[in-house]
């Protein structure tokens, strides 16, 4: 991975419809993705993110800002003389097409000689394992083999990015988890930019190096995993990756006074009414008398198996939720209306904008 | 919108048209623009052996209403006229009534087949759809003519001594286009009924509706549509109809169709027969706007 | 005793008039058909089967030029207004509906709406006017009026396919550096081709039954099978009417067969 970046957008704008109806699908998003990287844009359906990849693949253009590859402008460059390949959520296998001509398609339009095509598409046909289908109808394909034809068809051509739109929603779970190792190999191994689209955390959290968060047409936050999950920047960010739990705290020099009344130390650099995150396992539960613990009643117990929610209301009614690691014996010994005394875990309270 | 985006959609628009021109120019020449004519001859006066005079004249649509007698001098109503385009709409109405009234069984019947069965029995309705006009008129024409199948059966079986004589009658030429048109009927109520969704129907008997409510109350009011697209489909046609009349009727019986034929032949009144084919239009252009009109009114209720 | 179930879709006497009903339909035809193998010439005495109807229209010449001239104008007919609806069909679907559209899509079906006798009354003065002046007669007249009317016919199942037709596909060829023209030739038409096919057998069907129009336009001597026949019938009726009109019905649904066969794979 290199610091150069291969694509960068700049204050785009795109809106659809006209006049009072406009809608805009993305509002000034600005962001850099880096040489080599596999870059995830995560949001829920409608904010933007499928938009923001086909402005990259040359299907759409913006109504402003610009969009460069390898620092060229390619923001009006027909999608067809773009180094850039998609994998569509659809596949878009062409149905009167083979596998190996599928394959070889990009690589035939490029005008490459009849030989370089074969031994590319063989190549890639190896690369994702249908060697024994190059001359199946792709019809006859399972979804897991069309993903995969999908896949080797954009790659073929050796694009410098490679966007993927959903490419695994229409797989089942066990299929897909095996193509999310599949994915980061093969990108491991071509070393070719991905700009992967999903609204699924899990399948953002396991593959990326960096991950854009998007949601009403505007990008919330870009980093890696575990600074996105650890320290997200907004409420709609802490709440869309993982779970979460929400206070309203007063801050007041090292420490803040929850509205419960109980005081917690958190160094807290600004006074005033703050919005403070919690994730569910950074909660503690203890004996009810245990001092300097938070009283908490347990309102509702609900079991997950390897873990227990362990739902919570305190003095003032604010309802928490922490989850507790199911002991072997199955009964960690909590009932629905006990009194537990609460702790946070060091570190685990952050403050987040709205 | 930035002016890339409005370039590229002039651009689609442009090559929308310029993909549709050749066949608008086509359909320009060889069927809309030769209406214009029809309009223009129907203003000019007829010439003694046929064709027409360049001067104006209104004879051509007056006509279609009175004619001069040539001794008083003076306009009597033209009966004839009157009688065959009573004849005409009579018969379309016929026509389209009982076309619904065995065509909705018979689309029905193939809707609520099984669908490899259903496959089947749209193919036996296909089959007539396509098959030439002329054909199936001389087909029923076998049946019903004087020494055809239908009096030879009958007088063989001692029902009748004498055989009937249905050809060239009002009731051969209902026959007839009745049976021409049936599968214009049967197509689109076929469609209507396929997209009605039969749990309705459970829905309907759970509620403690009889058949015969369900028939009246859900099935009908539903596939509506269908019902107006068949109405039209066979309306139009019938009341343009030329060849089953002419093949029929016998030249006796005349509808619009064979009336403005005639006027470009033996009648030699080209005037008068460039009116009669627009009023013929015009009719049926109301029919059309007002399926129009109901088609739209429904897509909004629904 | 096995009770059948409550059949909720059935209502009674909707079967019974449904079979009348084809009974209706194909009695007629089957009647037609039948009576062509009769070595007889009225209904009344049915001789032996023979072919001597058959025989007798082969040698016909004016059945044969007859046949000829319809298969040669049917055949340019098909191909010039599929091409033409073609064309139509892609500027009309899959983009932003544009002003005008409606006018083609009225101008397209408009030979579906007007009755055919009051096209073929027009196109008798107009083509009757261009005859006169230019003193051209051929055929180019009836295979221009049957291209017009053949216009719809040909569009109908060419747009459907078109509908049906996932658009990501052609956005996936630009992808992969296919120009426009490159992703018509590679992957647009080599999957609207069975609705291209469909419309041009159509189309042919159509061209195949006309009457009225042909009838109307055509000059001395421009009898096709249709119209012969069409004279044919003022005449004393003879078996040799049932073989043509068989001919033609053997035709007719040997094309049909073919076009189900062709749009069914579809589904």
């Amino acid at each position: 991975m290199t610091e150069r970046n291969a694509i960068e957008a700049r204050n785009v704008v795109k809106a659809f419809g006209q006049g009072d109806s406009a809608v805009r699908a993305l509002d000034d998003v600005s962001v850099e993705i880096r040489e080599g990287e596999f870059f995830t844009l995560l949001g829920p359906s409608g904010c933007g993110k499928t938009t923001l990849l086909r402005l990259i693949a040359g299907f759409e253009m913006p109504t402003e800002g610009v969009i460069l590859l390898d620092g060229q402008d390619i923001t009006y460059l027909p999608p067809n003389r773009r180094p850039v390949n998609t994998v569509f959520q659809s596949y878009a296998l062409f149905p009167h097409l083979t596998v190996a001509q599928n394959i070889a398609f990009g690589l035939e339009m490029q005008g490459k000689p009849a030989a370089e095509v074969r031994a590319r598409t063989d190549e890639m046909l190896a690369l994702v394992k249908l060697e024994t289908m190059a001359n199946r109808k792709t019809s006859q394909l399972s979804g897991g083999q069309q993903q995969r034809v999908a896949l080797a068809r954009a790659l073929a051509p050796q694009p410098k990015v490679l966007l993927l739109d959903e490419p695994l929603s229409a797989l089942d779970l066990k299929l897909r988890q095996a193509m999310q190792i599949e994915l980061k190999r093969l990108q491991v191994e071509t070393g070719i930019t991905f700009v992967f689209v999903t609204h699924d955390q899990e399948e953002a959290l396991t593959m990326s190096d960096r991950i854009g968060v998007m949601s009403n047409g505007k990008l919330q936050q870009v980093g890696t995993a575990k600074e996105i999950y650890t320290r997200p920047k907004n409420r709609f960010v802490a709440s869309f990756i993982g779970e979460t739990n929400f206070l309203t705290a007063e801050a007041e020099g090292g420490k803040v006074r929850l509205g419960s009344g109980d005081v917690v130390n958190f160094d807290a650099p600004a006074k005033g009414t703050v919005t403070l995150t919690v994730r569910p396992e950074q909660l503690r539960l203890g004996p009810a008398d245990e001092a300097g613990a938070i009283a908490a009643t347990i309102s509702n117990l609900v079991y997950f198996g390897t873990d227990t929610h362990v739902h919570l209301e305190l003095a003032d009614k604010t309802e928490l939720v922490a989850r507790v690691q199911s002991p072997a014996t199955g009964d960690a010994g909590f009932e629905r209306g006990g009194k537990v005394g609460l702790r946070f875990a060091p570190g685990a309270l952050q403050i987040v904008g709205d | 919108m930035s002016p890339a985006e409005e370039a590229q959609i002039k651009q689609s628009a442009r090559n929308g048209w310029l993909l549709s021109l050749p066949a608008i120019v086509v359909l320009t020449i060889a069927a809309s623009g030769p209406l214009l004519i029809i309009l223009l001859y129907s203003f000019l006066e007829g010439g003694t052996h046929g064709n027409v005079v360049w001067s104006f004249s209104t004879e051509g649509w007056s006509s279609i209403l009175w004619t001069k007698d040539i001794f008083t001098d003076s306009y009597v109503w033209a009966d004839a006229h009157l009688a065959i385009f009573w004849r005409s709409v009579k018969l379309s109405l016929m026509t389209t009534l009982i076309t619904f009234v065995v065509g909705f069984p018979t689309a029905w019947f193939i809707a609520t087949r099984p669908p490899k069965a259903r496959a089947f029995w749209l193919f036996l309705i296909t089959i007539p759809f396509w098959t030439n006009l002329l054909i199936r008129t001389y087909a029923i024409n076998e049946v019903i003519r004087v020494e055809g199948v239908l009096n030879l059966a009958l007088m063989q079986l001692g029902i009748i001594a004498e055989p009937l004589r249905l050809i060239y009658t009002d009731t051969a030429i209902f026959i007839g286009m009745a049976y021409v048109y049936l599968p214009l009927m049967v197509l689109p109520l076929f469609a209507a009924i396929d997209r009605f969704d039969m749990r309705l129907l459970e829905a309907s008997y759970d509620l403690y509706a009889s058949r015969w409510h369900i028939l009246r109350k859900v099935i009908l009011p539903i596939v509506k549509p269908g019902i107006i697209a068949g109405s039209i489909l066979v309306f139009v046609p019938s009341l343009g109809a030329y060849v089953t009349p002419r093949v029929l009727g016998g030249g006796k019986q005349m509808m619009i169709g064979n009336l403005i034929e005639l006027q470009f032949g033996q009648g030699k009144n080209w005037p008068l027969g460039a009116a009669l084919s627009l009023t013929l239009l015009l009719i049926v252009t109301v029919a059309l706007l007002y399926y129009v009109r109901v088609a739209n009114g429904e897509k909004k209720h629904g | 005793m096995a009770k059948s179930s409550f059949q909720v879709a059935r209502l009674p006497g909707f079967s019974t008039v449904a079979l009348l009903a084809f009974l209706a339909l194909y009695v007629p035809i089957l009647t037609l058909v039948v009576y062509s193998f009769n070595s007889e010439t009225t209904m009344g005495n049915w001789g032996e089967f023979s072919w001597k109807w058959y025989e007798r229209a082969w040698d016909n010449q004016a059945v044969k030029d007859a046949t000829l001239r319809s298969l040669i104008i049917a055949s340019f007919a098909a191909v010039f207004s599929t091409a033409l609806a073609t064309m139509a069909a892609l500027g009309t679907t899959r983009r932003r509906s544009f002003k005008g559209q409606t006018f083609i899509y009225v101008m397209i079906n408009q030979p579906l709406m007007v009755p055919e006798i009051v096209t073929a009354v027009a196109l008798m003065i107009l083509f009757g006017l261009i005859k006169t002046i230019t003193g051209v007669h051929g055929l180019g007249y009836l295979i221009l009026a049957h291209t017009a009317f053949c216009i719809p016919f040909a569009y109908l199942p060419i747009r459907a396919r078109l509908e049906g037709m996932d658009l990501t596909l052609e956005t996936a060829a630009a992808d992969l550096y296919a120009s426009p023209w490159a992703t018509f030739r590679r992957v647009t038409l080599p999957i609207l081709m069975p609705g291209v096919i469909a419309g041009l057998m159509l189309a042919f069907v159509v061209s195949l039954d006309d009457v009225v129009i042909t009838e109307f336009v055509k000059s001395a001597g421009q009898d096709t099978l249709p119209t012969y026949m069409l004279g044919q019938m003022r005449r004393q009726l003879t078996p040799e009417i049932n073989a043509i009109s068989t001919g033609l019905l053997v035709i007719t649904v040997v094309l049909l067969t073919a076009f189900f066969l062709l749009t069914r794979k579809k589904d």
